[in-house]
């Protein structure tokens, strides 16, 4: 077992020639901080990233950072935050959720796994802020792709793929992300007391409406005393955040609460208060319980989730609340069984969707698919491209689909083949 | 068409053209098989009429299992398949090939689920862009991409080549935009990418696809996502003294923190063509012009412009209007949006460019032009997507003067070199395609290819799909397979520690 803690890009390509040359899997690591989400692997060697760091080029006015992959997304953040700016995809912190320290994880990390907030309705996930990168293959190849503007259809999108690959096509060297103006006003409307089909309606109406909602979260009753130290109470709230310059934000607010007047009682949520409440959403705060009891990450239609989330719950015990209008549901099981099988295919019978199994104890996540089984043309896609960049199976091998063995592709255990 | 090699025909393939043609007309039977050479004409260019090649057939199938027989069967005999939208490409992505079947997707043209709840239209891919708007307007829904062919470009043909538009700044380009696709790989087989829901899982294949121009596959069903029309939108136009000061007042604008819904940048000749075309009243004594033009509730739109304004005056605008009706609005949109024709107008023949730029490099990029302006004794105007830094330069030439073309073409590669050298890229919006194919090693190396060539491989390891676009020189995926590294021989023999 050994680690290897290089701080240029030219080491991370000797490195990973090293593997390659060796057939030797490592494991690729920022701060870890999303270590535990995916199938455990026995990796014999350990690549970190985290003194691969430092800002390279930051222009605000060109809307516009590049970093090694390395660098703490909290550094990033907070530089950002000096020149009123933003990642406006408002990447969440796994750390409270899986049992770490708050306000780790870098910022190639947050490219590997995709990493998105409640903005997502409005501002997309890290794939859509993403401009270019420089990585290295598990071919031992060091190459980039796009670049440091915005608009680029030169190639390929390489820097998209590998948004979701979780360290298993490519390490990540260098990042250039677009950033983007912090809105100057944050005000949260909530609507209180509502079940979970009234609140789906709720927010579709409120979507619906040029009241440009950028984030839409609805948290049961209970729920929504985990949020905010307990500053909601514990009454069902259905939140819709309305961002932008004040003048806008307060004429958008009085129009959403002419529009939802007859919804439910109304109440407004600023300044700290509202900020909290988000970042808590984001990041899965009502399940960080300490405890390794199962947690999903579902996406479906939004207005789909509701009516899954209450088909299960006339098999199986768990708590849930919604984000993206319904979209992402996060699901915790009150026993220790992940009930994976039941789950998606309660998904595919509501209109499709995806679940992935963000917290379990390693056997579980040995046992069950983390990530959506695929169907079998498409698995066998992934499985060919995985192929290209990494022949040898030596990044992160067996991470998100099983090893190289059934590289050529296993149908899912469970689930997948419809 | 001046010098470009496409691949050699397949002479097997085009020996049995007859058998080729009859077999096509069993899979898509009724009028869906085009193969007289006067009737092909049509199909011969898309929108880089430069090139024109007539295709071996022309097959237009009306359902996803044709796409697939039709694939299969050309996957089978190692017959080329070139994809075709609406053939607005202006980089030539859907110039046909001599030995390829040209598989249109016109008769694509339903929108099969409009979702208000969720907010997305499931469309086949012969819907125009404008189309998808068009099924959702009475609601008060739009879709956001909009490029200037939007009433005649298709979706799928949107996807194929990530189109953007003047509003992609605030909204996003295709690829922020599309939330899956269905689509038939070269061997026939159908996948599905994503959905109504927000994130798609596994790889994003997704992301890949988009602007992968129809080398990976064919899309047969888009799922876009739609947005409520802003309450109001009005624009400002802005002239300057010179393109230092509207660049900068661009940057400042940025620096304020507003993102405008558009934000436009003509110079001196693209402004004097376009007033001469259309009398949008634009101001003529100005070096560069801009259109400013904010959406959203009234209230937001009052304010933005007060902000605007006073940026605009202290970068030394020297006229500044601001539009008081939405009639004012489109007229200050009108000069912007006949730029095209409006060049078209003083030369006989234009060559549109479209390399992007970091902004801040427009000064020296502009200077640049205007150099290899007079070395090539062309003319250029230029309009430009001032926000996200894409240029389009339009070479002014006259393609019945013998070397011009070729000259324009030289001028235009020079201009991409300097996008390049500045930072920026080779193409913003309209694509690769055949046009900027031999550019390509001026952005990236032989390594940087060979990774892009890895995801063609994955997808298409014949090479069958669009072949002759995109990559410069095609390395047989076999080829591109082999692992070069040997035990020992790195540089690390021991287990390195740094």
């Amino acid at each position: 077992m050994t680690t290897f803690v290089p701080t240029t890009a030219a080491e991370v390509l000797s490195t990973v020639a090293w593997a390659a040359a060796e057939d030797s899997p490592l494991e690729i690591l920022g701060h870890g901080s999303k270590r535990g989400i995916g199938r455990p692997q026995q990796s014999e060697h350990t690549l970190d990233l985290s003194r691969l760091s430092g800002v390279m080029l930051y222009e605000p006015a060109e809307l516009v950072l590049s970093a090694k992959a390395g660098t703490p997304l909290a550094e990033i953040e907070s530089l950002l935050a000096e020149n009123g700016q933003q990642l406006a995809f408002e990447p969440m912190d796994y750390g409270p959720l899986l049992g770490g320290e708050p306000a780790r994880g870098t910022i190639g990390g947050a490219l590997a796994a995709n990493l998105s907030g409640p903005r997502r309705l409005k501002a997309g996930a890290a794939r859509d802020h993403i401009l270019g990168i420089a990585a290295v293959s598990g071919r031992g190849e060091a190459f980039k792709s796009g670049g440091r503007v915005v608009k680029n259809v030169t190639g390929y999108d390489l820097s998209k793929l590998m948004a979701n690959s979780w360290g298993t096509l490519a390490v990540l060297t260098d990042v250039t992300f677009k950033v983007l103006p912090a809105a100057e006003t944050e005000v949260t409307l909530a609507i209180r007391g509502l079940l979970d089909d009234h609140a789906a309606a709720a927010m579709a109406l409120a979507l619906g409406s040029s009241a440009e909602v950028s984030s839409a979260a609805h948290l049961p009753e209970r729920v929504a005393a985990r949020v905010a130290g307990g500053s909601l109470g514990s009454d069902a709230a259905t939140l819709l955040r309305i961002e932008g310059f004040g003048p806008s934000v307060a004429y958008r607010i009085a129009a959403l609460k002419d529009l939802l007047k007859n919804a439910g009682p109304l109440q407004e949520i600023s300044g700290s208060v509202s900020y909290s409440v988000w970042r808590d959403v984001r990041d899965c705060a009502p399940f960080a319980d300490g405890s390794e009891r199962p947690v999903w990450r579902v996406s479906m239609a939004p207005s789909r989730g509701h009516q899954m989330v209450l088909a299960l719950r006339m098999q199986a015990p768990v708590d849930a609340f919604y984000d993206w209008q319904g979209g992402l549901i996060w699901l915790r099981m009150q026993q220790d069984d992940p009930e994976a099988g039941l789950l998606r295919g309660l998904i595919r019978r509501h209109g499709g969707g995806h679940a992935t199994l963000v917290r379990a104890t390693p056997s579980h996540r040995a046992a069950v698919p983390v990530f959506e089984p695929q169907a079998p043309q498409l698995a066998a896609l992934s499985a060919r491209l995985k192929a290209e960049f990494d022949p040898k199976n030596i990044l992160n091998p067996g991470r998100m689909a099983p090893g190289a063995s059934s590289a050529t592709l296993a149908p899912a255990t469970e689930g997948g083949a419809q | 068409m001046s010098g470009l090699a496409m691949p050699k025909p397949d002479d097997a393939t085009m020996r049995r053209r007859d058998e080729i043609v009859a077999d096509m007309r069993i899979m898509v039977p009724g009028e869906g098989v085009v193969d007289a050479a006067n009737a092909m004409r049509a199909f011969e260019s898309d929108g880089l009429t430069a090139y024109r090649q007539l295709p071996l057939v022309v097959v237009l199938p009306q359902t996803v299992a044709q796409v697939s027989r039709v694939l299969k069967y050309c996957s089978d005999r190692n017959i080329r398949v070139v994809p075709r939208g609406s053939g607005t490409s202006l980089s030539g992505g859907a110039l046909p090939l001599e030995d390829a079947v040209l598989l249109v997707m016109s008769r694509f043209n339903r929108i099969l689920e409009i979702d208000f709840q969720n907010r997305v239209v499931v469309a086949q891919p012969g819907v125009t862009n404008l189309g998808i708007t068009t099924a959702v307007e009475q609601e008060g829904f739009y879709y956001a991409p909009d490029p200037s062919s939007q009433i005649a470009c298709s979706i799928g043909g949107n996807v194929a080549e990530n189109s953007g538009g003047v509003h992609c700044l605030k909204y996003g380009l295709t690829a922020n935009n599309v939330l899956g696709i269905e689509m038939v790989l070269m061997n026939g087989e159908v996948v599905r990418l994503g959905g109504s829901h927000l994130d798609a899982e596994g790889y994003d294949l997704l992301g890949v696809m988009t602007g992968s121009e129809g080398l990976l596959g064919v899309v047969t069903e888009v799922t876009v996502r739609i947005l409520k029309k802003p309450e109001t939108a009005r624009a400002l136009l802005i002239g300057f003294p010179t393109s230092e000061q509207a660049g900068q007042c661009v940057a400042d604008i940025i620096g304020a923190g507003i993102i405008p819904g558009g934000m436009e940048m003509m110079d001196r000749p693209a402004i004097h063509a376009a007033e001469d075309f259309v009398q949008a009243g634009y101001p003529l004594d100005v070096e560069a012009l801009l259109i400013v033009e904010l959406d959203g509730p009234g209230v937001e739109v009052d304010h933005l412009i007060g902000l605007v304004e006073a940026i605009a005056f202290r970068n030394g605008s020297t006229t500044c209007r601001t539009s008081q009706s939405e009639q004012e609005r489109l007229s200050f949109w009108a000069g912007r949006k006949a730029a095209f024709p409006a060049v078209g107008r003083i030369s006989p023949d234009y060559y549109c460019m479209d390399g992007t730029i970091p902004r801040k490099e427009l000064p020296r990029v502009l200077a640049g032009m205007r150099e290899l302006s007079e070395k090539y004794g062309l003319g250029v105007a230029n309009v430009f997507h001032a926000g996200d830094g894409n240029l389009h330069p339009l070479i002014l030439y006259d393609a019945n003067v013998p070397g011009e073309l070729d000259k324009a073409e030289s001028f235009g590669a020079d201009i991409l070199r300097l996008c390049v050298k500045v930072g920026g890229v080779l193409t913003g919006e309209h694509g690769v395609g055949v046009e900027k194919r031999d550019l390509m090693p001026e952005m990236f190396n032989q390594i940087d290819l060979d990774q892009q060539m890895r995801v063609k491989c994955a997808f298409d390891p014949n090479h069958l799909l669009n072949p002759g676009k995109v990559f410069p020189q095609l390395r047989r995926c076999a080829e591109l397979g082999r692992m070069h590294v040997h035990r020992g021989q790195v540089a690390f023999p021991d287990i390195p520690r740094f």
